[in-house]
């Protein structure tokens, strides 16, 4: 992919990102936080290619700690979010 | 020879499988996009966070699938661990402790970045932005940089906040002399540097950029007080979105850009969201200071004046006598934990056929939306609760405005005063409700800004002084007899 390509997906993506997040509810602007967090963990996958490849045992080592870091906060982004958002009820009609 | 020709391989690898693998990347970005979407409501929510799972897993699978693996067993051991560690923290974390979980958790998203960029440094033709030889095509060094640069001040910035957050280090502001021109000068520094690595790839470059970006980080954030960290964990919060946007151009990972301009914008609109709120710039905010100097904002004029002090028993008669009683909540009900009692309160009351509402402002608690998740985790239904806009309107319909915690986000000098420092924040009309009553643990202390707040000395208030759980508890078995 050229770099105008991939410039291209990117501004676009500001884009969607600004629509998209001035939808959410401020009620949920905390699980918002937390899912961010945990979607900017896939960063997990630079993480899985430097710590993969041969060639340097650094960058595989350098690299392995980042899987370890990513995935604390994919697992728990996601856990602690899902947590968040079972406890949202509505109020029970009679 | 040989390095040369597993290089290339290595090389070939990466490209090999690209249009399955790029197509798999874009549909974790849309999944990813999805996740955020569903947050527009409650209902949809959970829905939503179930796509950016997938999403995720789509992309590390695809990742594990197109190349070659030469450390399986590494890579998983590091997955459990990480894994591991996240899901028990998540599950064991107090909900009043969200704050500085996600200030860790951005840290983290940093560190990985700086990781994954010396990673790609220093060993460029795995990632594909080297030729046999090593030498790093410019732009990819340019990103590559720009990204170590971004993640390394999310970490040290993250750190400084987690540590406000959690108490573990004082929140009032830290003032260095000259931090603008220190700060400035780094900053400049930093971005010389970038720009001197696309001529120069020595190691010095890369290990200079980290470490100034890891003291600008450190620097930002500490002249920042306590109540202004709603605004720092919306920025790191979009500085760690960046800094994957960065790295993904290094890889040009489509799922990276995606998430990462998602996760930019994302954290960049709570921070004016927050800042508006506050009514002030986000310049200000990050100059710090603010809430620093107690006496400039009492400026010699404290007199005495008189004030009513309310009881338990006040309280619980007054608003089961009430028709529309109105809660505030603030950062001092999730100091005191008492987001529980409060709605077993908020129960009897409705019990006694009174109209129970929450009103919440924007920079209520540390963290935006933090008091909405409290009350969500103690029951309170999320259609009780509502935002300062839509519920402004309604005091002066309110026999009972009870306030919990707040006291800034009640203060009607900011609709007043113009010498005030928080002159221009939209507040809640308290001041229009028939009764007011004010949890607050002591006359003595003031609000964040340092201001004193005339709702104290109003006719129709009474002060309620007392921690704030315990003062809940004996409304509600005031409320019982």
């Amino acid at each position: 992919m050229d770099f105008i390509a991939i410039l291209s997906i990117f501004v676009m993506a500001c884009f969607v990102g600004y629509y998209v997040v001035w939808s959410v509810t401020p009620a949920l602007h905390t699980p918002l936080m937390a899912v961010t967090n945990a979607i900017s963990s896939v960063i997990v996958v630079g993480a899985l290619v430097a710590s993969a490849a041969e060639g340097s045992a650094v960058s595989k080592w350098l690299g392995l700690g980042a899987v370890v870091l990513a995935s604390v906060n994919i697992f728990g982004g996601f856990a602690v979010t899902e947590r968040m958002l079972a406890m949202y009820k509505k109020k029970e009609r009679k | 020879m040989s390095f040369a020709l597993l290089s290339e391989a290595a090389a070939d690898a990466v490209h090999a499988a690209s249009p399955w693998a790029a197509l798999a990347y874009l549909i974790s970005g849309v999944l990813f996009i999805l996740a955020l979407r569903g947050l527009s409501s409650p209902a949809t929510s959970r829905a939503g966070n179930r796509y950016g799972m997938v999403g995720m897993t789509i992309a590390v699978v695809t990742t594990l699938y197109t190349h070659s693996i030469a450390s399986l067993p590494e890579i998983i051991g590091a997955l459990a661990i990480g894994g591991g560690v996240g899901f028990v923290t998540a599950r064991k974390i107090k909900m009043t402790d969200m704050p500085q979980l996600v200030a860790a958790f951005h840290s983290l998203v940093g560190l990985a970045a700086v990781l994954v960029g010396l990673a790609a440094y220093l060993n460029p033709v795995a990632f594909g932005i080297a030729g046999a030889d090593g030498v790093i095509e410019p732009q990819s060094r340019i990103e590559m940089g720009l990204g170590i640069a971004i993640g390394a001040i999310t970490f040290s910035g993250s750190v400084i906040a987690f540590l406000k957050l959690a108490g573990k280090m004082s929140g009032s502001p830290i003032m260095l002399p000259g931090r603008h021109v220190l700060n400035l000068g780094t900053l400049v520094a930093i971005v010389g540097l970038v720009a001197w690595f696309t001529q120069d790839q020595s190691q010095w470059v890369i290990a200079t950029i980290t470490v100034l970006s890891f003291i600008i980080g450190f620097l930002l954030i500490i002249p920042i007080g306590g109540a202004d960290m709603p605004v720092v964990v919306s920025m790191l919060n979009s500085y760690s979105g960046w800094a994957a946007a960065a790295m993904g151009f290094t890889l040009h990972n489509t799922a990276m850009i995606i998430t990462g301009a998602l996760v930019g914008s994302s954290g960049a609109i709570l921070s004016y969201i927050m800042c508006k709120a506050m009514n002030r710039s986000f310049l200000s905010v990050i100059a710090g200071g603010f809430g620093a100097a107690p006496e400039a904002a009492s400026g010699g004029a404290k007199e005495q004046r008189p004030w009513k002090r309310g009881s338990a028993e006040d309280a619980a008669y007054m608003m089961k006598e009430a028709e529309n009683v109105i809660i505030i909540p603030g950062y001092g009900m999730a100091v005191s934990q008492a987001q529980h009692v409060l709605r077993e309160m908020g129960d009897q009351l409705k019990a006694h056929g009174v109209n129970v509402k929450y009103a919440i402002h924007p920079v209520a608690g540390r963290m935006p939306g933090h008091m909405n998740v409290l009350l969500a985790e103690a029951n309170v239904p999320y259609d009780e609760v509502f935002e300062l806009e839509d519920i402004n309107g309604e005091f002066a319909q309110a026999d009972v405005a009870f306030i919990i915690g707040a006291n800034d986000v009640v203060n009607p000098a900011a609709k007043t005063d113009k010498s005030s420092p928080i002159y221009g924040m939209p507040v809640f009309d308290v001041d229009k409700a028939k009764t007011i009553f004010f949890v607050k643990r002591s006359m003595g202390g003031v609000g964040y800004a340092g201001v004193d707040n005339d709702v104290f000395y109003m006719d129709q208030t009474m002060m309620l002084l007392a921690d704030a759980k315990k003062m809940v508890e004996d409304i509600v078995k005031a409320l019982a007899h």
